[in-house]
């Protein structure tokens, strides 16, 4: 059954979709309202990454870089430093991809208050191919001290986040998509960095129970696949992680104990994202069976965004099969 | 007794330049008690940087000691923060920490990390060691102190190597100073010409580095990196230019004061008691280091200095 404070009805011909870029671009714009002390920097990708909404309406709180994205993330540190709240926005591949040891360096080892926001994050960047589409960056960012790391879901969701970074005095990182993104929240669903939601619950009338945890864009197919299986005879239920460091550890145990076996969805690599987050944990206080979806240790390329997720295992129907294989 | 400078000195009288070598001097001494304590961490530069460091917290920088986080203060950023022996000793003798503090260096638990880590120690304005990206984080501070007040008289200071110029984000940080006009900014760049593997014209050469800077939109001087009456007007000068982030040039000698190390590049990463062997052996190394010093390499006797 479905949470009922997200999206009612979705099925997969009706569901509305938008980019989470599009929620970026909006929560940027209301944060800087807030707060005088936001301010964006980009790297020559200002309509791309939606800064410009921000950038028109603040011109004096925007610096374009021009394409250097490890001075971005340094300049963003030093602005921190005398009180700014720097967004810092390229595509994920080249920031934090290129930027990595600056993140490192100057905004987490000082625990500097700056908003690290990666576009074009995923496969489902589609024609422009491997180069672009980032695929590990919620490893290398997971594995940094200090560091959030968050997936938005949609575009309701890539607003909130943004508006909950800006407020929260530290590093964050949060990636967006390229593409469009199936709309599963409302304005209205809560949204709070590290906590985990329950978005569809499980017949308890079924005997077989699995659990489908998922960050990011694929939470829809998550939630279609749980309903499929669902329809198959199998209990499944659905826990939307979209914040994946610090992992929402309470609810991640509660709900593997309430369920025989785990499948992770997320569009990434399967190593060090959602899915080694979720195993990590669970390894140490409750093992349990779990399925990992994702990128499994290859590269992208060029194609829609549809049809790659397909063809790297990240659809419905490969979610529904890995979930009956994990759980039988 | 410590006091903030916090105005500038417009002409250094002889006095003044007299008390500031003597700090200089003491500085360098305890560089080479700390490190040789410490067993590890680098020599040429922080000897090499001892005046210019000396006459930024004893003559240029506001700042005060008891209120690392004054507001009104200018910043340091140092971007090649392998020399950070030479910040802390400065800071010591400014009165940040007790001087004794200096001997943890690189030692557990000690708030004077191998490179220098922001949380650890109050008055680091920045982490830094992965050379290249303090000029950006002094660029970042220079462009939003600009934006809160364009008429700011807060200057950020940040100090490079020049083989840390080899660092493509230096050029990166540059581009944007000088389309930015970060009158703001006042790089000085430890021109001491060595660098682990050897000397900087054999391992990458970067002249004509002035006409590098130039050609990003600074203003570029060059001085002698010891003498403190040019460096002090060198930076009065580049307090000076509005239109333009500043770049001083500061032509040092790696290890300057302990003559039997200078000019050596193999000194870059060694501390004394590890450093080669041809001219003192390794056993003497800080000994004869800190005799040099109070000596003033031997053209005086050390009690008139102690």
């Amino acid at each position: 059954m479905f949470a009922d404070n997200i999206q009612p009805n979705l099925s997969p011909d009706t569901v509305e979709k938008s980019p989470t870029r599009n929620g970026y671009g909006d929560g940027l714009l209301e944060a800087g309202k807030r707060d005088k002390n936001v301010v964006a920097l980009c790297c020559d990708l200002t309509e791309s990454t939606r800064t410009n909404k921000f950038a028109d309406e603040f011109p004096e709180r925007f610096v374009q870089m021009g394409i250097a994205e490890q001075n971005m993330a340094s300049v963003a540190s030093g602005m921190s430093a005398v009180g700014k709240i720097p967004f810092i926005a390229s595509y994920a591949m080249f920031s934090p991809g290129r930027s990595w040891e600056q993140i490192r360096t100057t905004i987490a080892y000082n625990d500097s208050n700056v908003k690290i926001v990666g576009a074009h994050a995923g496969v489902s960047v589609g024609p422009d191919g491997a180069t672009h589409q980032a695929i590990e960056d919620m490893a290398i960012m997971r594995a940094m001290p200090n560091m959030i790391v968050i997936a938005p879901a949609d575009e309701h969701e890539a607003r909130k986040a943004t508006l909950a970074a800006a407020k929260h005095v530290g590093p964050v990182y949060f990636r967006l998509g390229r593409s469009a993104t199936p709309i599963v929240t409302t304005p209205d669903t809560p949204f709070e960095i590290g906590k985990a939601q329950k978005f569809y619950s499980r017949d308890e009338s079924l005997e077989k129970k699995v659990g489908i945890i998922t960050t990011g864009s694929l939470v829809f197919n998550g939630l279609m696949a749980a309903q499929k299986l669902q329809e198959a005879g199998i209990g499944a239920s659905v826990l939307h992680m979209a914040t994946i460091k610090p992992l929402d550890e309470e609810a991640l145990l509660a709900f593997a104990q309430e369920h025989d076996a785990l499948v992770t969805v997320e569009e990434h690599q399967v190593a060090g994202g959602l899915g080694g987050a979720v195993a990590e944990y669970l390894s140490g206080v409750h093992p349990i069976k779990i399925a990992r979806i994702g990128v499994q240790d290859v590269f992208g390329q060029s194609g829609e965004p549809d049809e790659l997720i397909e063809y790297y295992g990240m659809g419905i129907d490969s979610i529904v099969e890995a979930a009956k294989k994990v759980v039988e | 007794m410590v006091v903030i400078l916090n105005t500038i000195m417009q002409y250094l009288t002889s006095e003044e330049v007299t008390e500031l070598e003597f700090k200089a001097n003491e500085i360098r001494q305890s560089i080479i008690e700390m490190l040789t304590e410490a067993g590890s961490g680098h020599t040429a530069g922080p000897l090499g940087m001892a005046d210019v460091l000396t006459l930024l917290y004893f003559g240029i920088l506001k700042h005060d000691p008891k209120n690392p986080d004054w507001e009104e203060r200018d910043r340091l950023v140092l971007s090649n923060g392998h020399i950070c022996p030479v910040l802390y000793a400065t800071m010591a003798h400014a009165g940040y920490f007790p001087v004794e503090e200096l001997l943890t260096l690189r030692k557990f638990g000690s708030r004077l990390q191998g490179h220098p880590h922001r949380q650890s120690l109050p008055g680091l304005e920045n982490s830094s060691g992965p050379l290249g990206s303090g000029l950006s984080q002094a660029v970042g501070m220079a462009l939003a102190e600009r934006m809160d007040n364009p008429y700011s008289a807060k200057f950020m200071y940040c100090l490079t190597g020049d083989g840390e110029l080899q660092e493509g984000q230096i050029w990166e940080a540059a581009f944007l100073a000088g389309k930015e006009q970060l009158n703001n900014l006042i790089v000085i760049v430890d021109r001491n010409g060595i660098q682990i593997d050897g000397y900087t014209k054999d391992v990458m050469p970067m002249e004509p580095l002035v006409e590098k800077f130039e050609a990003f939109n600074f203003d570029v001087q060059e001085v002698d990196g010891h003498n403190m009456r040019a460096l002090n007007d060198a930076i009065g000068k580049a307090q000076a230019v509005y239109s333009q982030p500043s770049v001083i040039i500061a032509h040092t000698i790696a290890s300057k004061g302990v003559d039997v190390f200078e000019r050596d590049f193999r000194w870059h990463g060694n501390p004394p008691g590890k450093g080669p062997e041809d001219r003192v052996t390794k056993d003497k190394q800080s000994s004869v280091a800190l005799e040099k010093l109070r000596t003033l390499a031997g053209t005086i006797n050390n009690h008139d200095t102690k």
